[in-house]
């Protein structure tokens, strides 16, 4: 442990700076987001700590999966947190959100704890669902999971958007999907309805270039997804730059809000891992492109090298983040990898809401268990 | 409310003899929407044509007048979108109604009843409840042919996290349609679009505007003593009809209402073949993995096994895709002379 006192007190960072960020790609909009994003010291420290997490979480995982304690499928989201967290920098958490399968980066910031994360992707009673769902199936207040089949979560959102407009609460409903997912035909008949009825939604193509093993030329006619929707007014942002992110959110929170209905925005952005854990990620890609990505890209290099330049923080400072994080996912995995699995009571429980206790026909005609709400 | 609650509220309506009113199915439903649209705001339809149209068989007749755009919506044909869009609803607070036109189209949302709607509350340990009704008309209709006829009580009884109703007359239909807005999971309910226009004498006890009846409880239509019949929607006038047939050769049938596919109500079905030690089931769908041979397995397996006096058997419609001709679709279908004849064989007549 470093004894060295710090040689500058922290009212020598500077406490706020601007950027110059990538211009967007326009659809059908005369302006887009700002070309600068002002940044406070403490939004840095948190947008920074907040990425780190969710890297060294997700590469937990990786390791717990490869020991045989995750099992089943698990879907990495390391190189796109700059996405999860620039997203919930433009909303509040009162707004919604749903996404598909790469979910663990969204669990976190939608108000869920890496110890509850870890403990339900290695299936123990301490998970987020009580391990009764996985990975592919977290849900906070205001995020709807987590969902395991292609597309279906955008018809979803867009029903939770109705409902915020349907209750006038002044909320809207950020809906993801990948470039894989974005040629299912129930997305374009959400994006109709949607415009039809002017929802308070917000379509996010997280595009990693990549579905499973199928690059974004060999599957879509049009790659560019910020115009899939058409009619509908879309945006194309550096999905590697938190900050891009979320200049881009919140301005496409602003368009919702002002009762104008949907609008897309496509980040572009990249994963490290392949498609899930039993795929090496490589046989359909180099691993030049891969590494290229890494030492040019990096979301959270970028973040940190931005503060450093600026005196924003200090390189003990992000250390010492960095190592706090480190002990923060030590903790949870220790936990998840001890923590009792459910019990067995809790089998048949949770079919249906508010109902009496009834039974539940178990494997055998002689086994009747019990099903509580 | 509570089916206890509901009754013992209703000890002063039963001094007085029920001022009967008739209603044909489709006022019924119509009525328990409009009653529960009132009652909940937070209650709403959405479908093809259910409000400018008044509803493609009019079971939505006046509903959009009454409520407007907000609450009665329209939809595209786009029924994998609009059964996600009003599921997701669901998670959010709201009470949709979601119409499919006739249950074949469900077919094309299907993934967003069984994985998003149904699974939602276990997936999630309880975190998020579906409070979802998809309703519509389902099985044979007269003369729509095949792809416009199937029968989808055992593809949707089959998965837990669904509760599945089968309304057979107008009672049922207004009952269990108000219990299952009211209930906080996904209820698959399955109309008829033949029994639409079948009027039935209601009390004034059902008529109330909280009258509900309980998912999952079947009825004795008809109390009987050599055998037990079970059906479910439309076959059920078929049992009571060919009850009546075999009542002037001696033959009492005891007829029961299943009411619900999901959950079954295996107890009514067991206490009535521990009487009549005979059983046979009436349905619409097709035989290979129907709901009568889950009900058929589950009587096997259960006490009520040691009272059957013959194998229990069913009655379904022909293993075929519906034909188009009158005299091909009649023959399709299980018909009165079906179940007479089905009675006697397992009765040895």
């Amino acid at each position: 442990m470093s004894l060295v006192v710090a040689s500058r007190s922290y009212a020598d960072f500077t406490p706020e700076a601007t950027f110059d960020i990538k211009k967007v790609d326009l659809h059908r909009l005369e302006e887009g987001p700002p070309l600068t994003a002002t940044l406070t010291r403490e939004e840095g420290l948190k947008y920074y700590r907040t990425m780190q997490t969710i890297r060294r979480m997700e590469l937990k995982a990786d390791q717990l999966y490869k020991q045989k304690i995750i099992r089943g499928f698990c879907h990495l989201y390391d190189g796109q947190e700059a996405c999860a967290v620039g997203i919930e920098g433009g909303i509040t958490l009162s707004d919604h959100l749903i996404t598909a399968y790469r979910a663990h980066g969204y669990t976190l910031t939608r108000g869920g704890t890496v110890r509850e994360i870890m403990a339900e992707l290695t299936g123990r009673r301490g998970g987020i669902a009580k391990g009764k769902g996985g990975s592919m199936h977290m849900y906070t207040k205001n995020f709807y999971g987590g969902n395991g089949i292609v597309g279906a979560q955008v018809p979803l959102g867009a029903g939770v958007a109705l409902a915020c407009k349907y209750l006038g609460n002044d909320q809207l409903c950020v809906s993801l999907y990948g470039d894989g997912a974005a040629n299912q035909g129930q997305i374009f008949e959400t994006y109709n309805m949607s415009s039809l009825w002017k929802l308070p939604i917000i379509f996010i193509c997280e595009n990693n270039q990549y579905a499973m093993g199928t690059s974004v030329e060999r599957s879509a006619a049009s790659t560019e997804y910020y115009k899939r929707g058409d009619y509908i007014p879309g945006i194309r942002v550096d999905g590697m730059d938190v900050l891009c992110v979320r200049e881009a959110t919140k301005f496409a929170a602003a368009h919702c809000r002002s009762g104008k209905g949907p609008i897309l925005m496509e980040l572009q952005t990249y994963r490290y891992h392949g498609h899930s854990m039993s795929d090496p990620g490589v046989s359909y890609r180099t691993r030049e492109e891969i590494q290229e990505v890494r030492s040019k890209s990096d979301p959270i290099s970028m973040l940190k090298d931005r503060m450093l330049s600026n005196n924003m923080a200090s390189i003990e400072e992000l250390k010492e983040i960095d190592i706090a994080v480190r002990k923060e996912i030590e903790d949870a995995a220790q936990f998840a990898t001890t923590d009792p699995e459910p019990p067995l009571d809790d089998l048949c429980s949770h079919i249906f809401a508010n109902d009496q206790p009834f039974e539940v026909r178990g494997a055998t005609p002689w086994t009747k268990l019990t099903s509580t709400s | 409310l509570n089916e206890n609650h509901f009754l013992s509220c209703l000890v002063e309506f039963s001094k007085t003899s029920p001022a009967a009113v008739q209603v044909n199915v489709r006022d019924a439903l119509n009525q328990a929407m409009d009653e529960e649209l009132e009652r909940d705001e937070k209650v709403f339809l959405l479908g093809e044509e259910v409000a400018q149209y008044d509803g493609a068989y009019k079971v939505s007749r006046g509903l959009w007048k009454k409520y407007g755009d907000k609450r009665i919506i329209d939809t595209p044909i786009t029924e994998m979108g609009f059964a996600g869009i009003a599921v997701g609803a669901a998670f959010a607070g709201l009470r949709p109604i979601c119409e499919f036109m006739t249950w074949n189209f469900s077919m094309q949302a299907i993934d967003q009843v069984i994985n998003s709607a149904a699974k939602t509350y276990y997936m999630s340990a309880g975190a998020q409840p579906v409070p979802i009704v998809f309703r519509g008309p389902n099985g044979s209709s007269a003369g729509v042919a095949a792809q416009h006829s199937q029968c989808f009580a055992a593809w949707y009884g089959h998965c837990p996290g669904l509760k599945v109703v089968s309304p057979w007359n107008s009672e049922d239909a207004r009952g269990l349609l108000k219990a299952a807005i009211r209930d906080n999971n996904p209820v698959v309910f399955l109309e008829n679009e033949l029994m639409y226009g079948v009027p039935f004498d209601l009390s004034e006890e059902v008529m109330h505007k909280d009258f509900v009846l309980p998912i999952g409880k079947a009825k004795v239509e008809r109390q009987g003593t050599h055998i037990t019949l079970v059906s479910h929607s439309r076959c059920v006038g078929f049992c009571l009809d060919a009850a009546a047939v075999l009542a002037k050769e001696g033959v009492e049938c005891e007829v029961v209402n299943l009411r619900t596919i999901r959950p079954l109500d295996v107890e009514t079905i067991e206490a009535s073949v521990m009487k009549t030690g005979h059983l046979v089931t009436v349905e619409g769908g097709w035989p290979q993995y129907g709901v009568g041979a889950e009900i058929c397995a589950r009587i096997m397996e259960g006490p009520a096994f040691n009272y059957l006096d013959a194998p229990a058997v069913r009655v379904t419609g022909v293993d075929i895709p519906m034909p188009y001709a009158k005299i091909l679709e009649d023959h399709s279908v299980p018909q009165i002379k079906d179940i007479i004849f089905t009675v006697k064989k397992v009765l040895n007549m």
